[in-house]
């Protein structure tokens, strides 16, 4: 768990806005959506490591980023040490042996008119991996890791011949058969029906500590954040607001904004205590982003004008556990 | 005398291939003021419940027997004209799934609610029915000066507040609400949430909220129905079905739901799929991913058995005790 293997320092994606004619003439200024505004975090080797937050906090555009699916505007994004923020088409396809993603949505994600053995033989025969016969064996080899058993069975289906659960275990045995060392999972089970979600996330836990296979795990749902996760990352407009380990941002979370994320999750229990929520509106437009700490339109602990003008850093206030807020820091 | 009292309740849908059996047999109960949680899995026939209560069924589907008594009044024997007059929006009113996209995106968003209401309400002047869209729209918490804005300018949660404003804008007993939750933040979602029991305690309304997530349903109701492959497995108050769950499916739907504030659990799930309705398995419909499964499971469906009052479970296991 010591040694780093991604790294990623004051990463930003500014999504430029494309307005009408008139406004592209006219307007002197280009907006930007600040989808990632500086970011930096470290994922350690075979850690399971959590980005949290609701729709628009960047999360996804920060796992697409990773792995170089878009093009970061700034920022150094290193894999085992190599900067692949610049490095060139040829050298990136190496790389992407090393990294791979599992995406949301198994209906889509999937080539409807390929067969699960030759979706799986895919990524093999793009990287050029072994000879046609040993790619059938890593096949085979994949599908059972993923628990698809009898894997004979299954070589020949049709993705729309499967369950959303067995889909999304093709989709995990994808992103395994290059043997990667990173993947990214963007919210892999919410697609999924409630009563195969713990299977999917039980298996890939496994995997992840069978191959000791960094992850990083995207999420808006936070119990099940707490089930999967090493250490979370809160993110907020593009900011990460808190991060330290699960059990920290659960039980002794810090800033306020996780504190209201956290009491607003439903809790399945009819007897405890019922949610109370303190923050009120939603989160504003990343386009024109509050000044200072983002979270001051909202915050219900807010201090005054500090917040309104002075950005917060992300400081380690105790051990292993860091906050961007201005109340720990007066 | 409950407030809605659906009993015995098929409703089908017939295709080329043959007919599904969305909504087999089922009976619940819903008293005045009071919030039922239907929970299941998606093609579990909760959503088809709602709509053939209001007979809104998309073609192909048809009730097939029992009877739904709102008001002591069977509403499968009433036709589309007097559905229309009295039952839609001044007796049941339903918010859709999807808030994002329910609203009419070239009219004002006050427009549509006046609508609504003229439209029910023949006797209802304009200017009365736009004084009470404004009171509507504050009492969901939106300023009513938001009534000129049309639908794009309002974020997710607003929309959501808005359409249930709408849906009782004709004061309605039962508000039946299709996935409120889903497709919104935490947060939101929680405020809405939160402003939907303000709103059935000051106005008395009867709820249904469908949902496949228990834990919105611990949340905002007080009695709680699981529905698995068209058929009601278990039915109770919520406290006996989250503390004493009977059924497997219910004790396995439970599992799947990790908790924030508790110690960490282990997160289990229920092995296999629901089953094509078009083929549903013989005897009990949960049998082939049942854990304790029995040779009569697979013969005989079992009846709904009262283990505590209003606590009914459909499962052979619970019959032999």
């Amino acid at each position: 768990m010591k040694e780093p293997l991604v790294e990623v320092e004051d990463l930003k994606k500014w999504f430029p806005v494309k307005g009408g004619l008139f406004s592209t003439i006219f307007s002197r200024k280009q907006l930007f959506v600040r989808a990632v505004d500086g970011i930096s975090f470290k994922i350690m080797k075979g850690e399971v490591f959590g980005l949290a937050g609701e729709s628009g906090s960047g999360k996804t555009t920060t796992g697409r980023l990773i792995l170089r699916l878009i093009e970061p505007t700034s920022g150094k994004l290193c894999l085992e040490g190599k900067n692949i923020a610049t490095l060139s088409e040829k050298e990136l396809k190496k790389m992407r042996r090393r990294m791979q993603i599992i995406f949301q949505d198994p209906y889509e994600s999937l080539n409807p008119r390929m067969t699960i053995s030759d979706i799986l033989e895919e990524p093999l025969s793009v990287q050029g991996i072994s000879s046609p016969a040993e790619r059938k064996n890593k096949v085979s080899r994949a599908l059972e890791d993923v628990e698809l058993i009898p894997a004979e069975e299954f070589l020949h289906r049709f993705p729309h011949e499967l369950s959303g659960g067995q889909r999304q275990r093709v989709a995990v045995a994808r992103a395994l058969i290059l043997e990667p060392g990173f993947i990214v999972a963007d919210e892999p089970v919410s697609m999924l029906d409630v009563s195969t979600r713990a299977e999917v996330l039980t298996l890939m836990l496994d995997l992840v500590k069978k191959f000791n296979i960094s992850l990083l795990y995207i999420t808006h749902d936070l119990a099940l954040a707490r089930h999967m996760c090493d250490r979370l990352a809160i993110m907020y407009l593009g900011k990460i607001m808190e991060f330290a380990s699960v059990e920290k941002i659960v039980h002794e979370h810090l800033h306020p904004y996780t504190k209201a994320l956290i009491s607003a999750v439903p809790v399945p229990d009819p007897t405890s205590e019922r949610i109370e929520v303190v923050v009120k509106g939603e989160i504003p437009s990343p386009i024109n982003p509050p000044s200072g700490c983002r979270f001051h339109t909202r915050c219900p602990e807010y201090l005054g004008d500090i917040c309104r003008t002075k950005e917060p850093q992300l400081i380690e206030i105790k051990p292993e556990h860091y906050v961007a807020c201005h109340i720990y820091t007066k | 005398m409950p407030l809605l009292d659906v009993q015995n309740l098929k409703t089908y849908f017939f295709t080329l291939r043959g007919s599904v059996k969305a909504v087999d047999d089922i009976s619940f109960q819903v008293e005045k003021g009071e919030a039922l949680g239907l929970a299941g899995e998606s093609g579990c026939g909760k959503t088809t419940a709602a709509l053939s209560i209001l007979k809104i069924l998309p073609k192909g589907g048809s009730i097939l027997g029992g009877q739904i008594l709102f008001k002591d009044k069977d509403i499968v024997k009433l036709d589309e004209n007097e559905m229309r007059k009295k039952i839609r929006w001044k007796g049941i009113s339903i918010v859709f799934q999807g808030a994002m996209n329910a609203l009419n995106p070239v009219y004002k968003v006050g427009d549509q609610i006046v609508e609504a209401i003229l439209a029910h309400e023949p006797n209802a002047k304009k200017n009365e029915a736009e004084e009470r869209t404004a009171k509507l729209l504050e009492l969901v918490g939106i300023g009513s000066s938001r009534a000129n804005n049309y639908p794009h300018e309002f974020s997710g949660g607003m929309r959501q507040r808005a359409l249930i404003a709408m849906s009782v804008a004709c004061n309605p007993d039962l508000l039946i609400a299709d996935e409120p939750g889903t497709a919104l933040d935490v947060i939101v979602q929680a405020q809405v949430l939160k402003m939907m029991k303000e709103l059935k305690s000051r106005l008395n309304l009867a709820m249904i909220l469908i949902t496949h997530d228990l834990s919105i349903i611990a949340e905002t109701c007080e009695k709680c129905a699981i529905m698995y492959a068209g058929k009601i497995v278990e039915n109770g108050d919520i406290v006996s079905i989250f503390k004493d769950p009977l059924h497997p499916y219910t004790q396995g739907l439970i599992q799947a739901f990790p908790s924030i504030k508790t110690a960490k659990t282990e997160m289990t799930s229920i092995p296999g799929f629901p089953p094509d309705l078009l083929y549903p398995p013989s005897g009990c419909r949960f049998h082939p991913r049942c854990p304790y499964v029995m040779d009569v499971c697979k013969k005989e469906e079992p009846n709904p058995i009262e283990v505590a009052t209003g606590h009914y479970v459909e499962c052979h296991l619970v019959g032999k005790r």
